[in-house]
């Protein structure tokens, strides 16, 4: 019951949250918003009981991305014009509508085989067995910690001044 | 009725179709990307709740989500050293105005 209410809380503050970034003007309150979009869901994945995974969302996204996501602001900021929408108004508004009825109709009529179990708590050890363990994820990680060297390495050849 | 599955994949469509609205409506490139991070999000959510219940024990979801946002903090930053290089070029971060290629 708790877990319900916490759910539609969560829920209600997250979509208001995601909708201000949308359809604020001034671009810096719209990031500030998208921060409060990110706790909110840190706080749902705890109520789906992915208490690493809440802890990392408030680390990466609240922690890190909205702080590099406000430096961006502040380098190219421009204050007269904020961020209004293009001519593509009308057709985003209908291409977002016509997905989220798609995938509502499909979520809605299709027989899920919910599991009864109840869910591991808490999950970091068994999270870092199955990403450095036997048969896990070893070598996506390794991938990973690459592609993150090359996106570092390439943020700073694109950045740099001549 | 008791919050379950489809809640959870119907709040993710939600958030999905706000920043896809976003994506495809805004000019600023940076509300683009801010946008983007909520699409991503949205997806995270789903694959939380996927983990959570079909496969509680498996958390093969919740794995994916570790490596999702790994590829969106790497988008984050690329995103951001490209929009900032072409305000530095051009003076703008108008997505209608950067369209050199279209000409």
């Amino acid at each position: 019951m708790a877990l319900d209410i916490g759910f539609w809380l969560l829920a209600i503050v997250g979509v208001g949250a995601a909708l201000a970034v949308v359809l604020l003007r001034n671009v810096f309150r719209a990031a500030l918003s998208l921060v409060l979009c990110f706790i909110t869901v840190a706080g749902l994945y705890i109520t789906l009981s992915a208490d690493f995974l809440a802890a990392v969302q408030i680390l990466v996204y609240v922690g890190a991305i909205s702080i590099l996501l406000i430096l961006g602001i502040m380098l190219t900021r421009d204050i007269q014009r904020g961020s209004p929408a293009n001519k593509l108004r009308l057709p985003a508004i209908l291409a977002a509508a016509v997905f989220v009825g798609t995938v509502c109709f499909a979520v809605f009529n299709t027989p899920w085989r919910i599991s009864t179990v109840a869910p591991l708590e808490p999950t970091t050890a068994a999270l870092a067995g199955k990403l450095f363990g036997e048969n896990g994820y070893v070598l996506s990680v390794e991938i990973a910690a690459v592609m993150l060297l090359a996106a570092v390495l390439g943020a700073i050849v694109l950045v740099r001044e001549k | 009725m008791s919050v379950g599955l489809e809640h959870y994949l119907a709040l993710s469509a939600v958030l999905f179709g706000i920043g896809l609205y976003g994506a495809l409506a805004k000019r600023n490139m940076i509300a683009i990307l801010l946008c983007i991070e909520i699409m991503l999000n949205a997806v995270n959510i789903a694959m939380v709740a996927f983990s959570r219940y079909i496969t509680p024990t498996a958390l093969t979801g919740q794995v994916f989500v570790v490596f999702i946002m790994a590829v969106a903090a790497a988008e984050a930053a690329v995103g951001l050293a490209i929009i900032i290089a072409l305000y530095r070029r051009r003076g703008t971060v108008d997505s209608t105005e950067i369209d050199s290629m279209k000409r």
